[in-house]
């Protein structure tokens, strides 16, 4: 992979007086410069409320709106039409927990998830659960944090409406095998909801080929501004989804007792849409396809296999999930012996390292792993071999530092 | 400020030790608090009679700083009357805040003090008073 780093204006500023090595970007990434540019060309030359005007500002608008969406449907293999923009993931697993949970389940249905999910593809569900008289089934991964195909069998099951799970676990790193669940989940006649939060920065993820009924994703931890992601749903299940917030923009026609809505995917847009936004994650797409996901792949595993190397000299450091790194993707968590996360995070913070320490938003994944936190690495293609020697270098100081007398 | 100075001898021992880890026999108040953006999680108990903390300890985990915070706050509090734990609670407010930062002002918070660095880490001040907070809300109930 060649040098990224200049292409990162963040990047190049100094972090605790030592240079930035950002090993947080599970949580967001950095934006490059054409990213950056792309959104402030759009403001500068191009902005008015898109379908809101015939003037040919408007149109401009418009067409940055729509082209937006084609980038994004092209960058998931889907039509257009079955790509929503929305702010984030979290937004578009609650848009279907909503629009299709809460219409099509009732009591005695069964909601499948496994116990590594993100708050977000959980609390939703949880919601749906307690409003529809529908049950929450875990799928809990193996000591090595893979789900086996047993385990798929025995909950993905005939009463099971709904299989919601996130393709990348943002704690584990961890690809689930999504072709073997949504098999299952077809043949039980269940849907298959993706979170793709994780697994889009790292991989191709093409939505005929997996088959997924929904994918949601986020833009910020793919290059791209906060605030923008996007969700795909197949069309035939869109068209028969009430929608989700309702007002302007969404419809065809208003009378004052009723209300026809516009067809998809714009009965799910509702009001003024974060059109810079948009903008800013075609260019991100374009920016990271155009590095070839082969490329990205190689480099990505590359960092990960020296990290787990480094990692596995170290006695006191605990990795969860396989160590090895096949199937891992972008995120390795791990504690240090004795030490609270919190302190290493702030140890490593010390060195310019940056890496996050906490739940990571999967609270039923830490009580299942026996812990309360764990620190996270999280790589990103800017990420270098000289980025994983320091934080090696800099997580061997960390027991000295709390007063163990092994170094 | 160093990693080291954050990290001193004070709040490393402090840290781990475990002479103010128990239950106490006869609390006449146990609460619980919890930062839940991190996980510190801690339950303060006291034995308060006749306006006087006679007995703290506590239960919990969390980072370093939040046990060394509670187990330094448990040695300064007990045997002080309600009031003047409050008042020391107040007084470590001020010092986190980096409002108050005078030696003598801040001498009234013994081996406390040495949590002073955190002033400088706004990431870890919700770690340093967690159990301050708990300790007020606690004496409040106790009221
Ligand atoms: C697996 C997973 N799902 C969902 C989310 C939620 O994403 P967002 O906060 O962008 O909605 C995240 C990240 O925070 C994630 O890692």
């Amino acid at each position: 992979m060649k040098n990224l780093l200049n292409e990162f204006p963040l990047l190049a500023v100094p972090e605790n007086g030592k240079r930035l090595v950002y090993l947080d970007n599970g949580a967001t990434t950095q934006r490059p410069f054409a990213v950056l540019n792309a959104v402030e060309e759009y403001y500068k030359k191009n902005n008015a409320n898109p379908h809101r005007g015939v003037y040919d500002l408007a149109m401009r608008a418009t067409d940055a709106h729509e082209g937006a969406r084609a980038v994004v449907a092209g960058f998931l293999n889907a039509e257009p039409d079955e790509i929503i923009f929305t702010q984030n993931t979290s937004e578009g697993l609650n848009l279907v927990a909503y629009s299709y949970g809460l219409e099509f389940l009732k009591a005695g249905d069964e909601i499948a998830l496994s116990v590594a999910e993100h708050h977000s593809n959980l609390v939703p569900w949880q919601r749906v659960a307690k409003a529809t008289g529908a049950k929450l089934v875990y799928l809990y991964p193996g000591a090595d944090g893979r789900l086996t195909k047993e385990e798929i069998s025995a909950k993905i099951g005939p009463n099971t409406k709904v299989v919601a799970v996130a393709q990348v676990s943002n704690v584990l790193g961890l690809a689930v095998p999504i072709a073997e669940i949504v098999r299952r989940a077809h043949e039980m006649g269940a849907v298959v909801v993706l979170d793709c939060a994780q697994s889009t920065p790292h991989m191709q993820v093409d939505v005929k080929a997996l088959d997924v009924d929904f994918a949601a994703f986020s833009g910020h931890k793919l290059y791209a501004p906060m605030g923008v992601g996007a969700l795909y749903g197949k069309k035939e299940l869109l068209e028969k989804m009430p929608p989700f917030l309702s007002g302007g923009d969404m419809i065809a026609s208003v009378h004052e007792q009723s209300t026809t809505y516009a067809p998809v995917p714009r009965k799910f847009e509702a009001g003024t849409r974060n059109v810079g936004g948009e903008v800013g994650l075609a260019a991100a797409i374009q920016w990271l396809t155009a590095l070839g996901w082969d490329e990205i792949e190689a480099h990505e595993q590359a960092l990960m296999q020296h990290a787990l190397a480094g990692f596995a000299k170290l006695p006191y450091i605990t990795v969860y999930g396989d160590a090895a790194p096949q199937g891992r993707y972008g995120v390795i968590s791990f504690n240090v012996e004795g030490v609270h996360p919190h302190d290493v995070a702030t140890i490593l913070d010390a060195d310019g390292v940056a890496v996050r320490a906490g739940h990571h938003c999967a609270q039923p994944l830490m009580e299942y792993l026996g812990i309360n936190a764990c620190c996270r690495a999280s790589f990103a293609v800017y990420n270098t071999i000289a980025d994983v020697d320091q934080l090696l270098e800099s997580v061997q100081k960390v027991r000295g530092c709390m007063g163990f007398g092994d170094q | 400020m160093g990693i080291n100075d954050l990290y001193n001898q004070i709040i490393v021992e402090n840290s781990r030790s475990p002479h103010h880890r128990h239950a106490v026999g006869g609390a006449t108040i146990s609460l619980e608090g919890v930062n839940p953006s991190c996980g510190d999680d801690i339950t303060l108990q006291l034995r308060v009679k006749d306006g006087i903390v006679q007995e703290a300890g506590f239960t919990g985990e969390g980072c370093a700083i939040s046990q060394a915070s509670t187990s330094l706050m448990i040695d300064l509090i007990e045997g002080k009357t309600v009031e003047e734990a409050n008042q020391l609670a107040g007084l470590f407010f001020g010092m986190i805040k980096g409002e108050v930062t005078g030696e003598d002002e801040l001498d009234a918070l013994g081996d406390a003090v040495a949590l002073q660095g955190v002033s400088h880490m706004p990431s870890r001040v919700k770690c340093a008073v967690l159990a301050w907070h708990t300790l007020q809300d606690a004496l409040g109930e106790q009221a």
